[in-house]
């Protein structure tokens, strides 16, 4: 198990190191001049422009600038962005909002994905079955901002439900609509194979021989046939996670929420490499922790899986 | 075939059971009465009937075994009495009245009361019959929960660890925690049989408690299936495909075919003097010790009915057999051995020596039998002749060449010589593939001939083992299991191979299909002059095919003769118990 671990976390350097490589290449192949395109339509002075580029290493060759980056990353100087924020400042404001609203997000979507999931397969055919895979099809087939709209038109307009846009104010009842909005859009992959699995498992001899036992239907439900079914689905959520972070970008531009979405959009158009370098970096790590941990929950889940 | 349904004949008087009543039942009264039962499955082809009409009582006490092929309906008939069918399965007409309630039409919140409590059930397949996620003390203290035998947490695990004790797990205290994965089939068929006499039951349901399992497992169960039923007093309802088995279990036995009964009586009795016809080919067909082997038949070859033994060719093979022997050996291993690592954790590792110095040859023309328990190397020793598992140590000479030294285009090359059939005609023939497509692959992969001559080989195959040519253009699910398996032997015999590797060829099929294909085997030796590599763990079968044996355990041979010499002077105790353990071996059969 312990070694297990420390190998999942040994496999996480090179893709650290992978991805930040290939992000940072990316911003910096990324045309035009980010120094220039700061000063807009005005011509810079180059003394200022040479001292700019000298803070930001723009000076350098490009693998000096990313090894120059990376001794930064570790020594725990995150840089500055263009604007003279400090990049950990900006992280420490923009990321628990968006973390907030992912995690929100998640849970309804599992609890959705196992709920109606569990129903329709148990009732494979009938009337709930048929009424959940329309519906399914719907949110499926609606962009993700087409939705949000009509959401805020609705909810947050007509019926005064909920605050039309999130602001300042990024409490957890004040996100619970763009929440909700990503989990109607996303619930649907987890539910199939929720209701997938539970007509599968519904049918396997030891739900038979459970019955047999004599235990009731009102036991066997939940201990033998969701119990068993939900590990494809925890495997989608936890794949969702990681999709949902890097996917903001929309629903809080749309909500209007401060999150890393608006951020990190900002700072591609900008060119600010440490910055999205950054992002990008930590939303890897979260990446790979989060899959480490679906891994390990698998054994929970299901004891014939050993580590080795 | 009748078509008013038999009933069971009351036989009660004359059995001699020990009956010191634990459950107050008058013992002249039956437990169950099955009358007319009729059950029908939903398919897209409308409602198929699986049952049409089936009566029969069971004593309190008494041993009852229902006998048929896959599809005769006596597992429906096992579920039906619960009322667990599958969920397009309905019972469509008649009664099972069980001390005079009818659970045909009960009430759900009856029937659980009645499952568990008063009828029992050991199902047929350990493997997938405990659910994998939880503990196998979890759901033991469920069935003791849900049958009210105990209340409080303590009480409830005391009586979870005596039924796994009287269900034979010594140390079941240790074991509780434990999941299904680290029992063994036998140790979890154990346990299923302790989970359905939990809760003392007045009939206990097993179909086919056994046939998962190992011949010597397998007598170690029902023996204690059976001490553990009489000491209780409980009516045992056996449902099994092993006419042999049947008989020496069971005081009555009700033989079931195409959803009927069509024989029910004394079990010695409907053995030795079997009246229905079914019945007479049944018994004709169950390989027993005191069959003989099969020999070739291609004079009036008639394809499926009776092996008809026909004494002179059996010299003619006998002679055959003699002058082979001085022939050079088609196979010919040397100190095979095959060693694998078992992963411990902690970066450690343990060898097991899963096939341990064997050495064997088998001339042209004949066959010899790998025989042994599960684990005893036989399958590695088999798939490593065929070259699909490297030796650790050891020699394989084909024809003189060895293997072991061989290139892979050297292997690709004597693969044409040597064809496997495998087990599970199921599994073993590609669903998205026609049959054609399938049989003609090897032809293919090899650069034999043009699409023409393709085509007339494969019609050609298909006549060798007599299936019709228009199967070429169906695919496996269209057939039923015997003939998937003669396409699985068309196929290996496609290369005009001069070996076969038979890896367990006929153990998942009923017992006349069995004897077709063992016939059909015998005709292809003697027409094409193969030699078989027979895989099995089934004595009785082997009785049939071999001309010699190998026994197997624990990965060495520990005893090796011709057929003969081993069936009647088995030497080492291993072979022994094999021997004892096939079912039905002590009783005399009729002769048909």
């Amino acid at each position: 198990m312990l070694t297990y671990i420390l190998r999942r976390v040994l496999q996480a350097i090179p893709v650290f190191f992978g991805t930040t490589f290939l992000i940072y290449f990316m911003v910096f192949a990324m045309p035009g001049d980010p120094i220039a395109g700061l000063f807009g339509d005005k011509t810079p002075n180059p003394a200022v422009a040479d001292a700019l580029r000298a803070q930001f290493n723009l000076d350098q060759p490009f693998i000096m600038q990313y090894l120059l980056y990376m001794k930064d990353f570790f020594t725990g100087n995150l840089g500055v962005t263009f604007s003279g924020q400090q990049v950990s400042d900006v992280l420490a404001r923009a990321f628990p909002v968006t973390l907030k609203l992912v995690l929100m997000a998640v849970v309804l979507e599992f609890i959705l994905s196992v709920v109606i999931g569990l129903i329709s397969g148990l009732r494979k055919g009938k009337f709930f079955d048929n009424i959940s895979l329309v519906v399914a099809l719907v949110l499926s087939s609606v962009p993700v901002f087409v939705a949000m709209f009509v959401a805020q038109y609705f909810v947050g307009i007509k019926w005064g439900l909920a605050p039309v846009t999130v602001g300042a104010d990024t409490t957890w009842g004040a996100m619970f609509l763009p929440a909700a909005v990503i989990a109607l859009t996303v619930y649907v992959t987890g539910m199939r194979l929720m209701r997938g699995s539970v007509i599968e498992s519904r049918q396997a001899d030891y739900v038979r021989t459970a019955y047999a036992k004599g235990l009731t239907h009102k036991r066997i439900v939940p201990v033998h046939i969701a119990r068993n079914s939900l590990i494809p689905v925890i495997t989608n959520t936890a794949a969702s996670f990681g999709a949902l972070i890097a996917g903001t970008t929309v629903t809080e531009g749309i909500f209007n929420i401060p999150g890393i979405g608006q951020v990190l959009y900002q700072a591609i158009t900008q060119s600010e490499v440490p910055t999205v370098v950054t992002f990008v970096t930590i939303l890897t790590v979260i990446y790979v922790i989060v899959n480490i941990l679906v891994d390990l929950l698998y054994a929970v889940l299901d004891p014939r899986i050993r580590y080795v | 075939m009748s078509d008013s349904p038999v009933t069971a004949v009351d036989l009660n008087q004359d059995t001699d059971v020990l009956v010191h009543d634990s459950h107050n039942v008058d013992p002249n009264k039956p437990l169950v009465e099955i009358r007319d039962l009729a059950i029908g499955f939903t398919t897209q082809g409308g409602v198929v009937e699986a049952l049409k009409g089936v009566s029969f009582d069971i004593f309190p006490g008494e041993t009852v075994a229902i006998v048929g092929e896959s599809g005769s309906g006596k597992s429906t008939t096992a579920h039906g009495i619960i009322n667990l069918l599958p969920e397009n399965g309905k019972i469509t007409g008649g009664s099972v009245k069980f001390e005079g309630k009818d659970l045909a039409h009960a009430k759900k919140s009856e029937l659980y009361k009645v499952r568990g409590r008063d009828i029992g059930f050991v199902p047929q397949d350990p493997m997938s019959n405990l659910n994998p996620v939880w503990s196998v003390g979890f759901q033991v203290r469920e069935a003791v929960k849900a049958n009210g035998l105990a209340t409080n947490k303590k009480d409830v695990n005391a009586r979870a660890i005596e039924v796994l004790k009287e269900a034979g797990l010594a140390d079941a205290e240790r074991r509780m925690a434990q999941y299904p994965h680290q029992f063994s089939g036998g140790m979890r068929q154990r346990v299923l049989i302790g989970i359905g006499l939990a809760a003392n039951p007045k009939l206990l349901i097993a179909d086919e408690p056994t046939s998962a399992l190992d011949v010597t497992v397998q007598r170690v169960i029902l023996d204690h299936l059976e001490a553990l039923t009489r000491e209780r007093n409980t009516a045992l309802l056996l449902i099994t495909h092993d006419l042999g088995l049947a008989a020496e279990r069971a005081t009555k036995l009700i033989v079931m075919y195409q959803g009927k009964i069509v024989e029910a009586g004394p079990s010695l009795k409907i053995l030795q003097d079997p009246q229905h016809p079914y019945t007479k080919r049944l018994i004709a067909s169950a390989p027993s010790l005191a069959s003989q082997r099969i020999s070739g038949t291609h004079v009036d070859h008639v394809g499926g009915e009776e092996a008809g033994i026909d004494v002179a060719d059996l010299a003619a093979k006998h002679e055959r057999a003699k002058a082979n022997q001085a022939a050079t050996p088609v196979v010919e291993v040397k100190d095979l051995t095959k060693i694998y690592s078992i992963r411990k954790g902690n970066f450690k590792s343990e060898p097991l020596r899963a096939v341990d110095n064997i050495s064997f040859k088998i001339p042209k023309g004949s066959t010899l039998a790998l025989v042994g328990e599960s684990g005893s190397g036989k399958t590695t020793a088999a798939k490593m002749v065929l070259g699909l598992e490297k030796p650790t140590s050891g020699d394989i000479f084909l024809d003189g060449t060895n293997l072991a030294g061989a290139s892979r285009s050297e292997l690709f090359k004597v693969r044409r010589k040597m064809q496997p059939v495998f087990q599970d005609p199921y599994g073993s023939l590609d669903p998205q593939r026609s049959i054609g497509a399938i049989i003609g692959e090897p032809l293919k992969v090899h650069k034999v001939g043009d699409n023409a001559s393709r085509d007339a080989r494969i019609k050609e195959l298909l006549d060798q083992v007599s299936l019709p040519t228009a199967v070429a253009k169906r695919y496996p699910n269209e057939l039923s299991g015997g003939q998937r398996q003669r396409v699985a032997i068309a196929r290996a015999l496609a290369l005009k191979p001069e070996i076969v590797v038979l890896d367990e060829a006929v153990s998942a099929l009923d017992v006349l299909v069995q004897a077709q294909i063992l016939q059909l085997l015998a005709d292809l030796q003697s027409d094409l002059d193969l030699t078989y590599l027979f895989i099995t763990h089934d004595l009785a079968v082997v009785r049939v095919v071999a001309d010699e044996i190998a026994v197997m355990e624990q990965g060495k041979i520990v005893e090796s003769g011709t057929a003969d010499e081993i069936f009647s002077n088995a030497q080492t105790e291993y072979t022994q118990k094999l021997l004892e353990a096939i079912p039905g071996a002590g009783i005399e059969w009729g002769d048909v």
